[in-house]
């Protein structure tokens, strides 16, 4: 949404969700964290642990910036100023891993 | 001061103030991006222990991590009763928020005295310095959050908090919230996937 501005640049305003919205999303957030710690007390899920606990918590990351910090409504500038640095930050991570021999290619 | 005198747009429309900040929670992306690492790089490396699986607690971590995701819920339920203009809820959910806050921290400092009175500390070995260093970042960063929403709470309850200043609440939400989704990576990373 775009509305006009008396001064020299319009002003770029972005409707929130509403508390409904919240509500469903904190709702989401609280099954997922359930099924999270779920899957650390099962034996069966084990072998797929990790994949499994990374999908679950990169859910939950995407949930929160996108409906409580407004990046889905917001200006996609602001997803450029958090998204680059996470980025960067992610394979910074991944390359000291695999540098320091903590992860590797192959098994 | 009027309101379009306190409001800072530049040429692409967006405030000013709202684009710093995202500017700044994308370097807190690389701090945590560098602590995180950090502590990825040393796991399993201790020579002695405590080790992660002696010591952590996950029933108890998991309802820290619930009170946090519940203090973003209220933290945009504040948002949006400020922007709306209703002042009595406003209060009501800055209060819970910063409440729920300070239950963390509580939460944090009992988890941090337990630990040391199992014999870890950050100096014990390379999951003590690594741990405490991310996690004790973290909760700084809560502290910070705790102190901000105090602050928001008492301009509420002085009736200075208005609609027309909602992006105060915004930006010290995005912090809020920026602070709950590294919970959400230390809570995978560090206690769970041991």
């Amino acid at each position: 949404m775009q509305q006009p501005n008396t001064g020299e640049h319009p002003v770029v305003r972005h409707a929130h969700p509403t508390a409904g919205v919240y509500l469903r999303v904190a709702t989401i957030l609280v099954i997922l964290t359930v099924i999270e710690v779920g899957v650390f007390y099962v034996p069966a899920f084990h072998p797929i642990l990790v994949p499994a606990l990374l999908l679950l918590s990169a859910v939950k990351f995407t949930l929160v910036v996108m409906f409580y910090m407004h990046l889905k409504m917001d200006s996609r500038f602001f997803t450029f100023l958090f998204g680059g640095p996470l980025l960067l930050g992610c394979v910074i991570t991944l390359a000291l891993m695999l540098l320091f021999g903590a992860l590797t290619l192959r098994r | 001061m009027t309101n379009a005198a306190t409001t800072h747009h530049t040429s692409t429309g967006l405030d000013s103030r709202k684009m710093a900040f995202w500017a700044f929670i994308g370097s807190e992306c690389l701090l945590f991006g560098s602590l995180i690492s950090t502590y990825l790089v040393y796991k399993g490396r201790s020579v002695v222990g405590p080790y992660p699986h002696d010591v952590l607690n996950i029933p108890f971590t998991s309802v820290s991590t619930f009170d946090l995701l519940m203090s973003s819920l209220m933290m945009v339920l504040a948002l949006a009763a400020v922007q709306r203009g209703d002042l009595k809820w406003a209060k009501v959910w800055l209060a819970a928020t910063a409440l729920l806050g300070i239950l963390f921290l509580c939460g944090q400092v009992y988890e941090f005295t337990s630990f040391v009175r199992e014999g870890l500390t950050l100096r014990t070995n390379l999951f003590g310095a690594t741990f405490f260093v991310l996690t004790g970042t973290h909760g700084a960063h809560v502290t910070v959050g705790v102190v901000w929403l105090l602050t928001l709470w008492v301009r509420a309850l002085q009736g200075k908090l208005t609609a027309a200043n909602a992006l105060t609440v915004e930006i010290c939400g995005l912090y809020w919230h920026f602070v709950d989704v590294v919970w959400i990576v230390i809570f995978t990373v560090v206690y769970l996937i041991q």
